[in-house]
């Protein structure tokens, strides 16, 4: 076995200088292809409630499929943009304390902004 | 101060401006723009939720000159980003990488996320006819 001056440790978590392995990189792919089908339902739903009145609306958001899918989509939308906005933040940003507060600012406002989301979406869908 | 005989990368000030180098840095934008666009969502889903009166106030503001104008960009960069996260994930399994193919392909985005917004527009402006 060849000479190694890692320790034990850091060759079994396997991560090197980036402090990080795949799953930032793997994550971003999964949700993007999840984003595909659900923003093409999006945008085609919002077309065909072009116009349409509160009480419309309402009772689309009602619907069960509509709901899971919207929940989904909003899930899925702000773990994707917190994914992307990080590595903007970690290229861009260069003073590290200005950068820690960009990145934790991102998670926290993302997590956030899902959650009202979802929170609406079930709110209408439980008929609150 | 040349330290080394090791090339450099061209700076972007002097390279000649390539459909690539745009397209790559338009990812980006259209994300940025996109997360912004998607505080739009929620704001529309808290207003569906609080009441009518909330959903009447956004309805207002996206029928507006400004609401419209932030909907046709933020359906620009939906299209766009939606295509050109396609042909990054063609790229992820190794394919498309030779010069050709990645301009044709960096043509079809263009072309496909412009046609595909032309064509939600005229969709969503023949169902509020109809409606």
């Amino acid at each position: 076995m060849a000479k190694t001056l890692r320790s034990p440790l850091g060759r079994a978590l396997g991560l090197g200088s980036a402090k990080e392995g795949v799953e930032h990189w793997w994550v971003q792919r999964l949700t993007a292809v999840a984003l595909v089908p659900l923003s093409l339902w999006f945008v085609t739903s919002v077309i065909a409630l072009a116009g349409a009145d509160h009480a419309t609306v309402l009772a689309w958001l009602s619907r069960p499929l509509v709901a899971i899918l919207m929940v989904l989509l909003v899930g899925t939308s702000f773990y994707h943009a917190s994914l992307g906005l990080q590595v903007i933040i970690e290229d861009y940003v260069h003073h590290e304390g200005a950068k820690i507060a960009a990145l934790v600012l991102n998670k926290l406002v993302c997590f956030a902004l899902a959650v009202a989301g979802i929170f609406a979406v079930l709110k209408i869908a439980f008929g609150g | 101060m040349q330290t080394s005989e090791r090339p450099l990368s061209p700076h972007l000030q002097i390279y000649r401006w390539q459909l690539t180098m745009t397209l790559s840095i338009a990812h980006r934008a259209t994300g940025i723009a996109l997360s912004v666009g998607t505080l739009l969502l929620v704001w529309w889903l808290v207003a569906a939720a609080t009441g009518p009166e909330a959903y009447r106030v956004v309805q207002e503001f996206l029928g507006s000159w400004l609401g419209i104008l932030l909907l046709i960009g933020w359906s620009l960069s939906l299209f766009y980003h939606l295509c050109a996260g396609i042909r990054h994930l063609v790229w992820d399994t190794g394919h498309g990488f030779d010069i050709k193919t990645v301009y044709q392909s960096g043509w079809t985005v263009v072309v496909a996320s412009i046609g595909l917004t032309i064509l939600a527009w005229g969709a969503a402006l023949v169902q509020m006819g109809r409606g």
